[in-house]
């Protein structure tokens, strides 16, 4: 099939945008895995290697289009969008290290994923959409949640269990959700989540084109480099290129799955090279750096809301601490964790910010004294909230409790009046 | 298989023996027979040894014939004269009329759309309603299963068809994480309206894969509902009240039953997800059974009949949950229960009914429930193995003749 990607990638008159357009290509021989020791790719490599790349099939590395944006001197954001992205992120950094002390003071319990180093992928796409547009994320989801509006405090509490969570203290760490917000959750199987998202970029479809509502919204679906060896996602790529569905497949390759490092477990670890596989772009970006993202996730999103199908990021990102609060962390070695550390998506955004004069020291102090008060608010009112009773036990398990069926007695079991104390026998 | 129609005229109770206050009045007076009452708790052996047979010389001296099917009481007093059709026009109808009344109902699934549904249960709605609404999806099932449960979370109300019921094995991580659970892990924010429907069952020597029954395997689910059709009639109905219902409702439908023929109501009618329903009033023994095994247990309540046996026929259709007020009555006034099923021994609906009626109704019972089920094995291809492994009617005569001894 044929499929027009020339108006769309790549940004701002790279010369690789007027491409011939087939959309299978066999990709060049992969210089990548070169050595399994080796982690990531030396950034002139694979310039070059995307270069060659772009020529043959519609994917692009936007890392050289961004630095020649900056050498012509216009800038990415303005002032108040650059601030607007320094807060996201610092909320989603200081929230998840708040998590991290809650946990070892026993406040949260069981498993509790930390997105500590992501930021960038998170606030890059998601400060991008509207209210109605969705979000899918996998356990590791506290911080899509706040970038797409669930407050701190829902987020917090849902943590510690408590009534006034988000989801009622029923979810937890590895779901939440906000029907307000449009956040589709939180799954803990990855690639779960894949195929919810694709559901919810069919409704969109659906009501465009058969309930004939004017209805643009898009999905994102977060996961990670371990999910991208899973049935549900070739599935899923597979049916939103086909059916065209307004979906952006996010991958956040961290490059270790729990202890699994991504070139142990993957016959070909290059995973944006899967999507022109199925006809839709593939493309990798530095997910570091939030500039870069926003720029990709910009072309991606314009893509699904002009009906032209899904796109498939991937971003080349690391989480900071281990898998979960339970892994100690040893397989990874630290030369390769001080590396990352040193590509921080916050101090990078941070230095663009005053570098290039959108705003001063005292403004980021400002903004990042405003998050520490709120997340300590987002504590307090945890700590405060009331813990589920026993009359919630049986609520919402059906939408309709009359699926609990018929009792002995004749009547429907939710109206014994125990059921609503949560001791009904069901 | 023969078609069962359902005629006019109730079926009478050929004798009334109490050993417990009954719950029900009794059926009939017959004229110059006592009414013999046992009000001993439990059944002594010899003594209901000796009251079976002087029950039997009895009846036989009256000659009393009763028909094997009864009326159903959902049929009554219809206005119209109704419209005969195949079940799987009834379940087309009922999808039909669905999808015009509410334009956010639609259906995927493979080969539902352009081929009209392996078994035709779509034929003609996408010509109809068009290719989105009733979508052919690629061979994914659990993938088109989340992504039908993705698209009711956002405002749908999808129809998600498995070709082959054993198909959806493929999409369990979807249908239980997702199905059964989201509603409860979102804190019931997001609802799943889905109706998961296909055909299953034991069918002509399919082989040991396409005859597989999932009710078992999915009824530990929570937050799902399992209805199971077996006439027209039924079919219709819950089809409907399956996609009207907030909840993921998993619709069973048999392969062999697809052609059964019956005459339903023109007017628009649902059927109760979580009621069951009463087939044969009876007295002796209550058989519960639900799909396939109805017309198995109705083909040898004929047999019963005509030795003398009142077995009243209760089709269970609500296989979670269980609804216990029918059951409960019915073994209220027999005493006896004898379920019989299409699942496997191990695990099955039935073992779960057993387990709810023993704990439910234990005192009301005179002999332990037994249940009839399928072999425990694949099942074979061979024809003759195959009709082994699956409940014949002899078995079913056999058993209540042991029941009732």
């Amino acid at each position: 099939m044929a499929t027009s990607f020339s108006a769309t990638l790549p940004l701002h008159g790279s010369q690789e945008s007027r491409l011939s357009l087939t959309p299978i290509r066999l990709a060049p021989p992969s210089s990548f895995l070169g050595s399994t020791r080796s982690l990531s790719i030396p950034s002139s490599r694979s310039r070059l290697y995307h270069a060659h790349a772009a020529r043959r099939s519609p994917v692009v590395g936007v890392q050289e289009v961004v630095k020649d944006k900056k050498i012509t001197n216009s800038l990415l954001i303005t002032k108040e969008e650059g601030l607007e992205l320094y807060e996201d992120m610092i909320l989603g950094r200081s929230f998840e290290d708040m998590c991290a002390q809650m946990y070892y003071r026993g406040k949260m319990f069981g498993f509790v994923h930390l997105y500590n180093g992501q930021e960038a992928v998170s606030t890059g796409f998601i400060k991008l959409l509207t209210q109605s547009d969705s979000v899918v994320s996998t356990y590791r989801d506290h911080v899509h949640a706040l970038s797409k509006g669930v407050s701190a405090r829902a987020v917090m509490s849902e943590l510690f269990g408590k009534v006034t969570g988000c989801c009622r203290g029923q979810g937890g760490s590895m779901h939440m959700f906000s029907k307000e917000h449009n956040m589709l959750g939180g799954f803990a199987f990855i690639g779960e989540g894949i195929p919810v998202a694709t559901g919810a970029a069919f409704t969109s479809k659906y009501k465009r084109e058969v309930l004939k509502q004017d209805c643009d919204d898009v999905t994102v679906a977060f996961f990670g480099d371990g999910t991208c060896n899973n049935g549900q996602f070739y599935e899923c790529l597979n049916m939103a290129a086909l059916y065209k569905l307004p979906i952006i497949f996010v991958v956040e390759n961290n490059l270790w799955a729990i202890g699994m490092s991504h070139l142990r477990s993957t016959s070909d670890p290059e995973i944006w090279k899967k999507g022109p596989a199925f006809g839709m772009p593939g493309v990798h970006v530095d997910g570091m750096d939030v500039l870069k993202v926003r720029e990709v996730a910009k072309e991606a999103v314009t893509r699904a809301r002009r009906g032209e199908g899904p796109t498939l990021v991937e971003c080349e990102t690391y989480r900071f601490r281990g898998h979960s609060l339970a892994d100690p962390d040893e397989l990874r070695d630290a030369a390769e964790k001080a590396k990352y550390a040193a590509r921080d998506p916050i101090t990078a955004l941070k230095k663009y910010l005053m570098e290039n004069k959108l705003a001063n020291e005292g403004e980021l102090k400002t903004i990042e004294k405003k998050i520490d008060e709120l997340v300590e608010e987002a504590v307090e009112f945890a700590d405060a909230s009331p813990q589920p009773g026993r009359s919630q036990l049986l609520e919402n398990v059906f939408a309709d409790p009359k699926g609990f069926g018929i009792g002995p007695d004749g009547r429907y079991r939710c109206e014994d009046p125990k059921f609503t104390e949560g001791t009904a026998q069901v | 298989m023969s078609a069962i129609i359902h005629g006019a005229g109730a079926a009478t109770a050929l004798s009334t023996f109490n050993f417990k206050t009954l719950v029900a009045p009794c059926r009939t007076n017959i004229p110059g027979r006592s009414k013999r009452c046992i009000v001993a708790a439990g059944s002594d052996d010899d003594a209901s040894k000796s009251f079976g047979s002087s029950i039997l010389t009895v009846r036989h001296s009256q000659k009393l014939i009763a028909n094997a099917v009864a009326t159903k009481a959902d049929m009554s007093a219809t206005t119209g004269t109704g419209h005969e059709l195949l079940l799987f026009e009834a379940l087309q109808e009922g999808l039909e009329e669905e999808m015009d009344r509410d334009p956010h109902v639609c259906v995927m699934g493979e080969d539902v759309g352009h081929y009209g549904g392996s078994y035709k249960v779509t034929k003609g709605l996408a010509d109809k309603f068009g290719d989105l609404r009733v979508l052919d999806t690629p061979i994914c099932e659990n993938a088109f299963t989340g992504m039908g449960i993705g698209a009711a979370m956002t405002g749908l109300r999808p129809v998600i068809e498995g070709m082959n019921m054993g198909f959806l094995l493929l999409a369990f991580n979807q249908i239980s994480n997702n199905c059964g659970m989201l509603h409860y892990t979102s804190g019931g924010q997001f609802t799943i309206p889905v109706v998961i429907r296909g055909p299953g069952g034991v069918g002509r020597q399919l082989g040991a894969e396409h005859s597989q029954r999932l009710e078992s395997y999915f009824q530990s689910i929570p937050g799902i509902q399992m209805v199971a059709c077996s006439t027209p009639y039924n079919a219709k109905g819950l089809m409907k009240a399956a996609i009207r219902s907030e909840n993921p409702v998993i619709l069973f439908e048999h392969v062999l039953l697809y052609n059964l023929k019956e005459k339903i109501p023109d007017e628009e009618y649902i059927c109760n997800l979580e009621e069951a329903e009463m087939v044969r009033p009876g007295e002796h023994i209550t058989i519960l059974t639900y799909s396939r095994m109805r017309y198995h247990v109705m083909q040898a309540a004929k047999t019963l009949v005509n030795k003398g046996y009142d077995p009243e026929v209760i089709d269970i259709r609500s296989l979670k949950p269980f609804d216990l007020y029918t059951i409960g009555n019915s073994v209220k006034k027999t005493h006896r229960v004898l379920i019989v099923e299409e699942c496997m021994r191990t695990g099955g609906i039935g073992a779960s009914l057993t387990a709810a009626i023993n704990e439910n109704f234990h005192d009301y019972l005179d002999a332990p429930v037994m249940c009839l089920s399928s072999q425990d094995v694949p099942t074979p291809y061979a024809g003759t193995l195959e009709e082994w492994t699956v409940v014949q009617p002899a078995q079913i005569v056999t058993a209540v003749e042991q029941l009732c001894q």
